[in-house]
């Protein structure tokens, strides 16, 4: 079946996601909100989070061109961005946030560095996340049947107890710090 | 118009000025089986309460002003312009919005801020990103104002022998309804997200 590798990708994707602390189980919360009533409510909500942060970010790369620095504007736009992260459970973009926000603070941007990971800073961790877009992609695609189970890997035989359940996929990341 | 046996469900009027914070907490409101109108601003929630903000100290809303009973107000705190800070205070300010309960969201918890807030009236504090379980302390607070409400009008209805000031409510059989201007129900009317309902002053 086509979607079955997708939908494997997907799911691996967004267990990936939830490992490297990209998302929080605050996401979980809004795949507990959709429902028939509002079925498509989780790509809703990611496409206006992208939609608006996608907007947040240029409106910080222009204020930070800005000399001199307007810590003040930088501030706050980083706030929203920090608090639209926050709601749809962009566990590490909302520290990275933090972390600007704290330099802001000091009035010193110079030698930020994101957290741990120095490939990563606010814009990609935004790009990663528009593979979100993906992610309710699962409860459109077809249900797999037990012999497509059957081709599953081992990486993904946590992903297995998933696949016997029709309706909405959960996988709970770690407990969030 | 319908008889309305059963309850009509409340109605909540979320303001935020983040997009992808108006939709979480209108899918929250409306799962628990709220009536929500969304508003992207202060300035924004108080036309649709029908006051402005100019003489929110001066304007009497008449009964039929209200088009839709607002039951409760839930506001984010940071936002441009009017904060929800800002919006609590015009709200406690005017004599016919002061006895709607207030809910403040914020994504910070600073106890001062939640302190002051809480001393200008508002009723509950959320720390933001606002979870389903959060919704369920909503409801008590609407009740007690209501039950506030009733109590003030069985008194006014004591001192003056005119009825009250309805307009054109149903008889809506429930012992615990109002019969005031705040509860003009209406047909099954679905009030659509950050739908403004034009105010005529």
């Amino acid at each position: 079946m086509d979607y079955t590798n997708l939908r494997r990708q997907i799911i691996s994707m967004k267990k990936s996601l939830f490992d490297q602390g990209y998302l929080d189980e605050q996401f979980n919360q809004l795949e507990e909100l959709q429902d028939d009533s509002s079925p498509n409510f989780v790509e809703e909500v990611v496409a206006l989070f992208l939609k608006d942060s996608s907007r947040l970010l240029t409106n910080i790369e222009q204020a930070l061109e800005k000399y001199p620095q307007d810590f003040y504007q930088l501030d706050s736009l980083v706030h929203q961005f920090k608090g639209s992260g926050s709601s749809i459970g962009a566990l590490r973009m909302k520290n990275e946030c933090s972390m600007f926000k704290a330099h802001c603070n000091d009035r010193n941007l110079e030698g930020y560095r994101t957290l741990d990971d120095s490939s990563s800073s606010i814009p990609a961790s935004h790009s990663l996340l528009e593979q979100l877009h993906l992610i309710p992609w699962l409860t459109q695609m077809p249900p797999v049947t037990p012999e497509d189970e059957e081709g599953a890997c081992h990486s993904e035989a946590e992903a297995g107890d998933i696949f016997s359940c029709k309706h909405k996929h959960q996988i709970k990341g770690p407990v969030s710090t | 118009m319908a008889v309305v046996a059963s309850e009509t469900p409340f109605h909540v009027l979320a303001v935020d000025d983040s997009l992808p914070d108006r939709k979480l907490i209108e899918r929250l409101l409306k799962t628990s089986s709220f009536q929500v109108t969304t508003v992207d601003s202060g300035s924004k929630a108080l036309q649709f309460l029908g006051i402005h903000d100019d003489d929110a100290s001066t304007v009497s809303v008449h009964a039929h002003q209200l088009d839709v009973a607002v039951n409760l107000i839930i506001t984010d705190y940071c936002m441009p312009g009017m904060t929800g800070y800002d919006l609590l205070k015009k709200i406690k300010e005017s004599s016919s919005l002061r006895d709607i309960p207030v809910v403040i969201m914020s994504s910070e918890n600073i106890p001062s801020r939640i302190n002051r807030c809480l001393e200008e009236g508002a009723d509950e504090f959320f720390l933001k990103p606002v979870r389903l379980s959060d919704m369920s302390k909503l409801k008590p607070h609407i009740l007690k104002s209501r039950c506030r409400e009733h109590y003030q009008q069985e008194q006014q209805h004591q001192q003056s022998d005119s009825n009250s000031n309805d307009c054109s409510s149903p008889t809506n059989k429930s012992s615990s309804s109002d019969s005031s201007r705040k509860r003009k129900a209406e047909d099954n009317e679905e009030i659509l997200p950050q739908k403004n309902r034009p105010r005529h002053s």
